[in-house]
């Protein structure tokens, strides 16, 4: 069976959720085997074998620290030659989409990026599933040059255990002439609200312009907390300071598609609505019945956000007990 | 010596409007209005600071905007122009229609290398295709270092600095010049064009490039140079009319039910 390579997003060995779905979505085209970078490399090693990878190359240098994106692209692309693969998936983050186009340059292939779904196809070469123009069309395209290489969007499918070997083998590199051409002089890390990663979260609860303040915020917290949900905020919010634009769902901030998307004080304006409109299920709450927010509803709350959110908060509460 | 600094811009059909495909699935850029990609206003305005910023210390800094496009697209140029740019390069020809985003970075970094380059300056992603990955392959075959998703940027004595906010960690980057910046959101509000810079634009120079001008063959590019092909094109079935409510003191109770009955909760 043809091997699919898998690029792995970790921190200081942790996975990261979005690399334990493109196994799963790897394993429909092939045979995992994953690459592990950096910190922490090898303790990767037993989630990926649990979900699926059949060998995971590792390989660790202070290169992958000190300089920006290059060193992991000569890296994958060491992979690459030492493997054959029929596929390289990487994840949609923004490093991701950035070593996925490097490597695709490198290697004489084409790239698709941020894919909502993957399936093998009938002409050779996987099939990806793209959600386009604020999600208001759904493609379907593949590469037809080289090796395709594609990063895919979080939450694009559910996380299967599917245990494998998981053997581990070192990888050889060497670093190329641009590999310390960026240098990372100062790192510092996100500090932890204790909530679930944006683009990662099952749920969002969002405010926007009608939170009407950074104290309001609070209640949009106190609901993202009963959900175990991440906060996320509309741009109008994000400029008006109130929230940190990490934060920022929308075409210029984080683009979200998680299980439930709930939209407090949001009107919807297309670039808010190119953010979140592949969230499976949309609820709103706003005070304008005519805010473009709730055509996209599966259910929505004419209503004072200060009203209705806290009162939500307060049954989930009692309805967990 | 002046600075050579190079904005790449993109002529992108308006958000707003109805984007569609055309009948060869590439975007169909004759039924909505095309406009300057917004988040290329931010490279322009970053571009333009830095040129300012280089002149008041006494120096000498030019700053280009290119872009790749049919006739239309001239009107992006003509707005980055409008802001302040000094000259605008426009890459047009027939056999460019259809190229995909390998081709995109390869017209674009033979552009830069013909016009020279100090510093290159994109906007983090086009608000069409919103790959964001064009910077990344324009610094790989230029061999530059790519200094990316700045929210904060700064030149100084042949360096580039600046801010790069990812997922788990903030990251302060810098690099030798030549190099490939890119800019998100965050890096200053853009200017709006005054009128004296709409009357100044007007008389700018707009140089036109066809494939020929920058050696490249036809086959490289356009729908038969592309690595990917769209196979299909949907527009997403409306969603169906949703439960809509309005408040009457219990809009919260009622929003817990539904939850509850999607086993939200």
């Amino acid at each position: 069976m043809a091997e699919v390579l898998v690029y792995v997003d970790h921190v200081d060995g942790a996975v990261r959720k979005p690399t334990l779905e493109l196994l799963t979505l790897a394993r429909r085209i092939g045979e995992p085997v994953a690459v592990a970078l950096g910190n922490g490399a090898a303790d990767t090693a037993a989630t990926l074998a649990e979900h699926g990878a059949v060998k995971v190359l590792t390989h660790d240098a202070p290169e992958y620290a000190a300089y920006l994106v290059v060193p992991k692209v000569d890296a994958l692309q060491a992979a690459h030659e030492a493997v054959a693969p029929a596929a390289v998936l990487v994840p949609s983050s923004v490093e991701g989409k950035e070593i996925a186009a490097r490597l695709a340059l490198r290697i004489g292939s084409g790239i698709i990026t941020d894919a909502v779904d993957l399936e093998a196809g009938d002409e050779g070469g996987p099939v990806a599933t793209q959600s386009v123009f604020a999600a208001s069309f759904t493609t379907k395209s593949r590469v037809v040059k080289g090796t395709p290489v594609i990063t895919v969007k979080p939450n694009s499918a559910a996380v299967e255990a599917a245990p494998a070997a998981g053997a581990v083998e070192g990888l050889s590199v060497t670093f190329s002439a641009q590999a310390t051409g960026t240098q990372v002089t100062g790192r510092t890390p996100r500090e932890s609200t204790g909530r679930p990663e944006l683009t990662e979260a099952a749920i969002v609860v969002s405010g926007g312009r009608g939170v009407n303040g950074a104290e309001n915020f609070a209640i949009i917290e106190a609901l993202a907390d009963q959900l175990g949900a991440a906060v996320g905020a509309s741009r109008a919010a994000v400029d008006a300071g109130w929230y940190p634009h990490t934060n920022q769902v929308g075409q210029t901030g984080k683009s979200v598609s998680p299980q439930l998307y709930i939209a407090n004080g949001i009107s919807g304006a297309i670039q808010h609505r190119a953010g979140m409109q592949t969230s499976k299920t949309i609820v709103a709450v706003n005070k304008d019945a005519e805010a473009p927010i709730f055509e996209l509803v599966d259910y929505g709350v004419v209503g004072d956000l200060f009203d209705v959110v806290p009162q939500l908060t307060e049954e989930i509460k009692t309805r967990k007990g | 010596m002046s600075l050579r600094i190079v904005v790449t811009v993109k002529y992108v059909p308006d958000a707003t409007g109805d984007r569609h495909f055309a009948d060869d699935l590439t975007v169909d850029r004759d039924d909505v209005d095309g406009l300057l990609s917004e988040l290329d206003e931010y490279a322009v305005e970053q571009a333009l600071q830095i040129a300012e910023g280089r002149r008041d210390e006494g120096g000498d800094a030019e700053v280009t905007v290119v872009t790749i496009g049919p006739e239309d697209a001239k009107d992006a140029l003509r707005k980055a122009l409008s802001m302040g740019a000094d000259k605008a390069i426009h890459v047009e020809d027939d056999d460019l229609h259809g190229t995909d985003v390998i081709g995109t970075s390869l017209v674009l970094a033979k552009a830069i290398e013909k016009a020279g380059f100090d510093l290159v300056v994109s906007g983090m992603a086009s608000t069409d295709g919103t790959m964001g990955v064009v910077p990344a392959l324009v610094a790989e075959r230029l061999g530059v270092p790519q200094v990316t998703l700045l929210s904060e940027v700064s030149v100084e004595d042949g360096t580039v600095k600046g801010r790069r906010d990812g997922d788990t960690a903030s990251e302060q980057l810098q690099a030798q010049l030549p190099a490939v910046v890119s800019v998100t959101d965050q890096s200053g509000e853009a200017r709006y064009p005054s009128f004296k810079g709409i009357m100044a634009a007007k008389k700018k120079p707009v140089q036109s490039w066809d494939l020929s001008d920058l050696d490249i063959e036809a086959e490289e590019v356009g729908l038969d140079g592309a690595f990917t092909k769209v196979e299909s094109a949907a527009e997403r079935p409306a969603r169906s009319a949703g439960t809509i409510v309005k408040d009457e003191g219990e809009g919260g109770k009622q929003l817990a039910e539904f939850l509850a009955s999607q086993k939200f909760i």
